[in-house]
């Protein structure tokens, strides 16, 4: 039966979804006390999807008369979203457990788990439909979470300012959706494919724009960067710990996705666009940052100009480059997640989160191994060797200059070189100054550390040995698109 | 012992010992530090008295070739690399001991990167994987940076942000052309590169980008200006690290990289090499001449030796690449034992300031002794270290270039100008201040710093065929691999004379 293969292939969201509207009813009924439950159950019904990404899901292919594909490079996109959705729900309690009201209530991991499944959705899109419910799915669910401290006004503005410009940003898309098929008479992303291939006119490269102008704001690049400071900076911590990793690893799937199998033929026009929101992402997130004194706002430039880094890899158009794509992104998600889980340690001494460059004065000197981990992933989002940001890099440069872009690699690491610039300052803030008043040390954050020494050791040298199996693993989720 | 990956132990044995500091008090990080040290210069000799001399090109070879992926764990030295790792593991346990007591904040988290320096450079020197080399090579950066902004001086912070952009810019173009490199001749290992033929339209860019990194490292005039910041800032076993070794790392690059795969462009671009390094002799030999801060002064003079190294191994011809080799060597020594004697010299009176020095020869004689011999090796006296490689280098390059010889010779008069002047301004004339009167002289710690590298400097002027013989071997594979391409020299050896002409100039 054919049904009975497109549901076995979609097992994942529908664990997510049964799961996440399970769970919403007994938030519904539970109320506030059932938060504890909800939570670890969440991470079990992650776990869950993840274990169902085993079976058909990983390897069905082309379902639902090709709305959706259970491939490869879904599953291994899938498997970074939920240890991503996992963590974010896991950092959770202790923040919000400050007492000022905005309490962490049990929608919050109801609505990480109706993202995860946007997000699955994105990746698995085979048709530019599934592909817009997908991303609204996941961020209407953003939307709420960005301003889920409600008393913080710096909370609300974020959710409002991220709806707006969001709203915008699927205006555009579905702008580009409609020239796309209104031009070539198809949402499939093979017929699209077909559309492109057949030759060069001006309605399909428009559309082709729109497209990837909706995707860039997704994915924060430049020039469609705006809300992501103000999102990162308002969000309460452990929602942009989320932000600048779950959603980031869909949005450049999906847009890997769409320009390798829906606009494959079209690589160099997309190309163009690809390049520039590239090189503007590194060179503005990385100049953009220097003047920043909030530590959050500066990991969102600093995740701007990542998302540079890793579009080096997809504007090489090549198998190599997707993979060194995946690549980036598994390394991405264990540095981002490790630098704001060391944000999340930053506390004063009533317990109140401060988030100044300036609290992280003299680290190393009042909890030396937080600074310690902070340095690793400091150096590493830096690209310095022998850490694996570096690697990370080193492979997404490899694809671009195995693809003859040259003067675009050289640009690109000059970019990375003054990216290092405010890397090193938060890195001499740590080190070189002075002490500040040391955070308050609590004992009940004892899986925050243990998830940050395990990320830790993972961009360490140590993490060296992981390199091999990742690369055959990103090799074969990328030969899936080609 | 074929079997004992003995390069690999070398690298383990600082690696683990700098995990094992961090959990340690001040005391035991110093200890552990030495001892680590200690083992990895037996190690080292260990290393010299197996190596084959004459024998295969690479020895001691290691190799998992993509155990990590893109790269793997490919280790083997040759004559070049053998020596530099003996220098590095020589000045290491030096570098401690000046620490010993200099240092006494944060003790453990700066032994350990001291070791982790050590096991960097090893690394570099070592590896035989073009990643693996440059993940050594670039990693260096990071425990620089924390030794110069912890432990440095007032202006740490700037000069240690200047020391990593500039370095880190210069090796990311390298790291482009490496990448070009790999994805042309299908592999990364260097011996396999060293064999490669790469186009000659290529080569000149690959050059220029491999230049940019290791002109920077070296440093060559006029991207040398982050030396003088570093070394002003850094503390003293930094600077004799820094000077010692890790400058030697842009030479070596050169020596391993940028001449053997590049010939064609390496003989085409020549004139550039020769002359950003005559310009360096001359300029900072002028500047070092009116340094007033001892360290400054000793930066500066680094530059304007390793202009002499860089015109020597662009000779093409054996005299210079041994030349070259020797005065790095050399002047690792010898710059590393100037900079532990201006640190000698801070520890007691916490100024660099050469003016506030001066009749030190009255109450410290031990000290003025030592100092004399290492200006005079600096200046390049016979029968001291940089003599040997000086005279070699300068003998090569003028086969090749008269011009350069006699501009680069010049550097040598200078040298002796601003050394000799130094000398006679801290060591000779009356004392002037009574905090200088109250200076004593060297303690048993210090002198067992200072006199093994005198040893080692009057061994290498004395007798350098002990360093000259491990690299004979490989200067020749490199001269055979970089003949096709040698530039024709403007000093030509006078002709035989016409004897029928001769016989009729007899009559005139």
């Amino acid at each position: 039966m054919v049904w009975i293969v497109a549901l076995q292939a979609t097992l994942p969201e529908l664990v997510l979804s049964v799961g996440a509207m399970a769970l919403m009813l007994v938030a519904a009924w539970g109320g506030q006390g059932s938060t504890r439950a909800v939570s670890w159950t969440a991470v079990a019904v992650l776990l869950g999807a993840g274990i169902a990404l085993a079976g058909p899901a990983s390897y069905a292919g082309v379902v639902f008369d090709g709305l959706y594909r259970a491939d490869a490079f879904a599953a291994f996109a899938k498997v970074l979203i939920y240890v991503a959705a996992a963590i974010s729900i896991v950092i959770a309690p202790r923040f919000f457990a400050r007492g000022d009201g905005d309490s962490l209530h049990p929608e919050y991991p109801v609505l990480i788990l109706l993202s995860a499944a946007g997000m699955g959705m994105m990746v698995s899109a085979g048709d530019l439909l599934t592909l817009y419910v997908g991303l609204e799915l996941q961020s209407l669910a953003a939307y709420v979470l960005a301003s889920f401290m409600r008393r913080d006004q710096r909370s609300a503005e974020a959710g409002l300012k991220y709806f707006v410009l969001g709203a915008l940003a699927s205006g555009i898309l579905l702008y580009g959706i409609s020239l796309v098929y209104g031009f070539s008479g198809t949402t499939l992303f093979t017929d699209i494919a077909t559309a492109y291939g057949a030759g060069k006119s001006l309605g399909p490269t428009f559309g082709l724009v729109f497209v990837f102008a909706g995707l860039a704001f997704k994915m924060s690049a430049v020039p469609f960067h705006m809300w992501t400071p103000d999102v990162y900076e308002g969000s309460p911590t452990p929602v942009t710990t989320f932000f600048a990793s779950a959603p980031k690893v869909a949005a450049v799937a999906l847009a890997t996705r769409v320009a390798i199998e829906a606009m494959g033929p079209a690589v160099t026009e997309w190309r163009q666009i690809v390049i520039f929101a590239s090189l503007a992402s590194i060179i503005f997130g990385s100049v953009a940052a220097i003047g920043q004194n909030n530590v959050k706002r500066l990991l969102a430039y600093s995740s701007i100009s990542n998302v540079g880094f890793l579009l080096v890899g997809l504007a090489a158009g090549t198998q190599a480059g997707v993979a060194a794509v995946l690549l980036y992104l598994v390394i991405y998600i264990a540095m981002t997640l490790g630098a704001f889980l060391v944000v999340l340690q930053m506390r004063d001494a009533n317990g109140e989160q401060v988030e100044t460059i300036d609290s992280l004065s003299g680290l190393s000197e009042t909890q030396p191994g937080l600074a310690a981990a902070m340095i690793i992933f400091m150096f590493s989002l830096a690209g310095i060797p022998p850490l694996l940001g570096f690697f990370a890099k080193l492979a997404v440069f490899n694809a671009a200059v195995a693809a003859g872009l040259y003067p675009f690699a050289v640009v690109g690491f000059v970019g990375s070189v003054i990216g290092a610039f405010y890397y090193l300052r938060l890195i001499k803030v740590m080190y070189f100054d002075a002490p500040a008043p040391a955070f308050l040390r609590s004992k009940d954050s004892v899986v925050e550390y243990v998830v940050m020494a395990v990320l830790a050791i993972f961009i360490s040298p140590v993490g060296w040995f992981v390199l091999k199996p990742l690369g055959v693993a990103t090799m074969t989720a990328a030969k899936a698109l080609f | 012992m074929s079997g004992f990956p003995i390069l690999s132990v070398m690298l383990a044995v600082p690696a683990i010992a700098a995990i094992a500091c961090l959990f340690l008090s001040a005391n035991g990080a110093r200890w552990l530090a030495l001892i680590a040290t200690l083992i990895d210069l037996a190690l080292g000799i260990m290393l010299w008295a197996q190596f084959d001399v004459g024998g295969a090109q690479w020895q001691f070879v290691e190799s998992h070739e993509h155990l990590f992926g893109p790269f793997g764990w490919s280790l083997g030295i040759d004559g070049f690399a053998l020596l530099l790792i003996m220098l590095s593991v020589f000045l290491m346990p030096i570098c401690i001991g000046a620490s010993w007591k200099a240092i006494e904040t944060r003790v453990p988290e700066y032994m350990a990167a001291f070791l982790a320096t050590e096991l960097l450079m090893i690394g570099t020197f070592a590896a035989q994987d073009l990643f693996l080399f440059y993940i050594f090579f670039e990693g260096g950066l990071i425990p620089m940076f924390l030794i110069i902004g912890i432990w440095g001086g007032a202006n740490r912070i700037y000069a240690a942000y200047k020391f990593f952009l500039y370095t880190l810019l210069g090796s990311l173009l390298m790291l482009v052309a490496m990448l070009w490199m790999v994805n042309e001749a299908h592999t990364t290992s260097i011996p396999l590169l060293l064999n490669h033929d790469f186009p000659a339209h290529a080569q000149t860019w690959l050059w220029l980008a491999f230049f940019a990194s290791f002109a920077v490292k070296m440093p060559m005039w006029p991207v040398h200006t982050w030396l003088p910041d570093a070394h002003v800032q850094a503390p003293t076993a930094g600077s004799v690290i820094l000077a010692g070794v890790l400058l030697k790392l842009g030479g070596y690059g050169f020596l391993r990289f940028s001449v053997p795969m590049f010939p064609e462009a390496s003989a085409q671009l020549t004139w550039l090499v020769f002359g950003l390094s005559a310009v360096a002799v001359i300029y900072t030999s002028l500047v070092a001449l009116v340094q007033s801060d001892m360290k400054k002064l000793i930066a500066y003079s680094s530059v304007a030796h390793m202009a002499i190294v860089t015109i020597g191994l662009f000779a093409f011809n054996q005299q210079g690449i041994e030349g070259g080799m020797m005065v790095m060597l050399g002047h690792g020594l010898v710059s590393g034992a100037l900079f532990l004697c201006v640190g000698v010299i801070y520890d007691r009176l916490h100024t660099r300031e050469i003016a506030r020095y001066g009749g030190l020869a009255n109450n410290m004689p031990r000290y003025a002794v030592l100092f004399m011999v290492f200006t005079m090796a600096s200046v390049g006296l016979p029968g001291t270290s940089n003599f040997v490689g000086e005279f070699l280098s300068l003998a090569g390059v003028y086969k090749v270039s008269t011009t350069i010889t006699l501009l680069c010779t010049t550097g040598i008069i200078l040298g002796a100008a601003y050394m000799l002047y130094l000398y006679r301004r801290v060591v000779f004339g009356e004392i002037k201040f009574d905090d200088v009167r109250a200076m004593t002289d060297l303690s048993p710690r210090e002198l067992a710093l200072l006199v093994p590298i005198a040893a080692a400097v009057l061994w290498m002027g004395v007798y350098p065929e002990s360093f000259l013989a491990p690299m004979r071997g490989d200067v020749k594979i490199l001269l055979q691999r970089i003949d096709r391409a040698k530039p024709a020299g403007d000093a030509q050896p006078t002709p035989p004379k016409n004897p029928q002409v001769k016989a009729g100039e007899g009559h005139a």
